[in-house]
């Protein structure tokens, strides 16, 4: 039997294995941002050690960035206390930081892949759970705490438990309005929130294989809301064309060596598995998740679940779910009044997102009680947007176009939901008091699916949209 | 960090039951009390949006019940801190006190960074989390005995059994829980690591500056 990409990138990464039986991973590259790092630069500081491959750490800002006026000292002292602190400490320890000066700023999965920085056959760590992003690109990608940033920047090596894989194979082909969004909210419902726990997932299959780098980045994003802290895409051409010519690709013949390695180190044909999954795309319709954990989620056709329909174990979450969203069992997801739309997010703030929801939006208004907020994941995104004319299509839509950073993803930064407002959003997590206002409710879709409900002021179905013009 | 070469091999104190399956670290520490530089001041913000209500009102949390203050071992139900990598949740609920939790399972970023902390995760089945905490609620005075080495829990008369990851068990029972410094004996072996590695030794990052940032190429497929 072969081996799978795992296996033979943690093969090729391991260093040794540890009195505790736990493997030493040697880490090829390392984000970090203004969050979870000056906990782990202090420890660092109190035992005096250096940073042992400052070439190999990189360092962004993008959590507590706001993302309407961005001039320093930033309103928020603690906001500039912490920015600050990811400057003081890049700056001491020799790691490229890119700060909102530098054109390249973004939220740290964004900038990773789009700088080139993430690529095929490495191993990868940030303190932020969505790090399964660069899997989409053949790397592990692992996120971590803060005491283990403290082990990358003094050892570049983490301690790990291995991983069982599950191989997901997601036949079939997207239809028009369905995107990689739904495909991971599906695998999600199916798998539910603690499927994964002990596994990496490996996304294969012809509806898989189809999809643009960016959707895949999106698919892998998402991993970890099914318990998978590791999730990865095998590498293929797709990856490789959109590497070539990126800022830290090696150019010309070593360019060539690259692709050499990184096609070795794809899944082999007969590669052993420990678990399976099967999920059919031709069927697959635009999902919501309604609740209060991204499981929790329904084809836009269907009614929220009767919780005598739904198998025991799912209950008592739906009860609470239910409690928290006041949302009636049964009523058509459909139809369902918002307030506040927002597109952006390390899940969907990509320009193949922002295009999506354009093409939706154009020659459309946001209804009139709703906040309709866009805000590109990178400054690289923002650039390339602009160059295509897409602020324009969504400022005269009556949508908000904002600078880059994690913005209503998180509520660590002005960008927050007030009381109990309903928000459409790209973002990847509906938990309890996750957009900043605890009594907040949102539902997690595409985002060309929360265009639309922005334009519709209630959720609709993006197959239906008609769409003001098609770019 | 004055723990960080203590061995843990037995904890003893009272319980806390923070009941429900899927509790994530937002719920365990909300984003906007992450504006901080140090974790020292976390403990207060535990669960805090649970235990306050929008005007400030102290709910009827039980962490905010006074029979369970200074309790030091947290009972949860299934896929406790999920979500969010952050360890401001683990380090909230120690610096509040905590110092070990029982559950019946946990997520897998969120075990790492107890462990990395000394926070023993100690996995019991359904049966036995339930008697736990039916145990608790009735009595909050009852003393639970976490024993590492036989891996068995003490709850007043009754004992039970817990399952820990063996790499866990071990690195508290010896005191090397504390990872940089176990990672930092191997550094002979980490540089001989980095140079087997495809990308460090037949080619590497190039940092010339040249090439494109921005996003997926236009007018392509």
């Amino acid at each position: 039997m072969g081996k799978n990409l795992l296996r033979k990138v943690w093969d090729l990464h391991k260093v040794r294995t540890l009195p505790s039986g736990q493997d030493q991973l040697y880490i090829g590259l390392h984000l970090i941002h203004e969050v979870t790092s000056p906990q782990a630069f202090a420890m660092l500081a109190e035992r005096d050690l250096k940073v042992l491959h400052p070439e190999r750490t990189f360092a962004t800002v993008d959590h507590i960035v706001p993302t309407d006026d961005q001039k320093r000292p930033f309103k928020d002292d603690l906001a500039e206390q912490m920015i600050q602190a990811l400057e003081g400490n890049t700056a001491k320890h020799g790691i490229p930081f890119f700060g909102l000066d530098s054109g390249l700023q973004g939220i740290v999965h964004i900038i990773g892949p789009e700088l080139g920085l993430s690529q095929p056959g490495m191993t990868i760590a940030c303190g932020d759970s969505h790090t399964s992003t660069h899997g989409a690109l053949g790397a592990i990608a692992i996120g971590i705490g803060t005491s283990q940033v403290r082990d990358v920047l003094a050892t570049q090596t983490l301690a790990l438990n291995p991983l069982k894989v599950r191989r997901i194979e997601v036949g079939g082909r997207l239809s028009p309005g369905v995107y990689s969004k739904d495909i991971i909210l599906k695998i999600i419902a199916d798998l539910g929130v603690k499927g994964g726990l002990g596994f990496a997932y490996e996304y294969g299959g012809t509806a898989i294989e189809a999809l643009p780098m960016e959707a895949r980045l999106t698919i892998c994003n998402m991993s970890i809301e099914g318990g998978a802290r590791v999730g990865y895409i095998n590498p293929d051409r797709v990856v490789f064309d959109y590497l070539e010519g990126r800022r830290f690709v090696p150019k010309a013949e070593d360019f060539e060596k690259a692709v050499q390695y990184w096609k070795e180190i794809a899944s082999d044909a007969d590669a052993e598995y420990d678990d399976r999954f099967q999920l059919d795309a031709d069927t697959l319709e635009p999902m919501i998740a309604w609740g209060i954990n991204p499981g929790q989620a329904v084809g836009v056709d269907q009614k929220l679940p009767v919780l005598k329909e739904l198998k025991e174990e799912e209950r008592e979450a739906a009860q609470m779910a239910y409690n928290h969203t006041r949302f009636r069992p049964g009523q058509p997801i459909k139809g369902l009044k918002i307030d506040v739309a927002f597109i952006g997010s390390c899940t969907n703030g990509r320009i193949s997102d922002l295009r999506e929801a354009a093409r939706r939006v154009r020659g459309h208004k946001a209804a009139s009680h709703v906040k309709a907020l866009v805000v590109p994941g990178s400054q690289s995104v923002a650039e390339q947007a602009a160059a295509e004319g897409l602020p324009e299509i969504f400022r005269e839509a009556g949508f908000q176009w904002r600078q880059a950073g994690c913005s209503m993803c998180l509520g660590m930064n002005p960008d927050v939901l007030v009381g109990d407002q309903v928000c459409a959003s790209s973002s990847n997590r509906n938990f309890i008091g996750r957009q900043g206002s605890p009594k907040g409710r949102t539902l997690l879709m595409s985002p060309a699916m929360a265009a639309a409900a922005a334009v519709a002021g209630e959720v609709a179905d993006v197959r239906q949209f008609s769409q003001g013009g098609v770019a | 960090m004055s723990r960080s070469t203590a061995e843990i091999r037995e904890i003893s104190g009272r319980a806390v039951a923070v009941r429900g399956n899927d509790i994530d670290t937002d719920r365990i520490i909300p984003a906007r009390y992450m504006k901080e530089l140090t974790f020292d001041s976390l403990g207060r913000y535990s669960f805090y949006d649970q235990r306050f209500d929008s005007s400030g009102k102290a709910t009827d949390h039980p962490f905010n019940d006074s029979r369970y203050q200074g309790a030091e071992v947290l009972l949860v139900n299934k896929n406790f801190g999920c979500g969010s990598s952050r360890e401001h949740a683990p380090q909230a609920l120690m610096r509040w006190g905590i110092r070990a939790i029982v559950g019946e399972s946990f997520a897998e970023i969120f075990a790492g960074n107890c462990s990395a902390i000394g926070v023993p995760t100690l996995t019991v089945g359904p049966k036995e989390i339930e008697e736990l905490m039916k145990q608790v609620e009735s009595n909050p005075a009852t003393k639970l005995r976490v024993d590492l080495e036989s891996r068995t829990l003490q709850a007043g008369d009754t004992r039970f059994s817990f399952s820990l990851p063996e790499s866990q068990a071990k690195v508290l029972w010896n005191g090397t829980w504390d990872t940089t410094t176990t990672l930092l004996e191997g550094l002979k072996e980490i540089q001989a690591a980095v140079v087997r590695l495809p990308y460090v030794k037949d080619f590497s990052y190039d940092r010339s500056g040249s090439g494109r940032a921005g996003g997926e190429k236009t007018g392509g497929a």
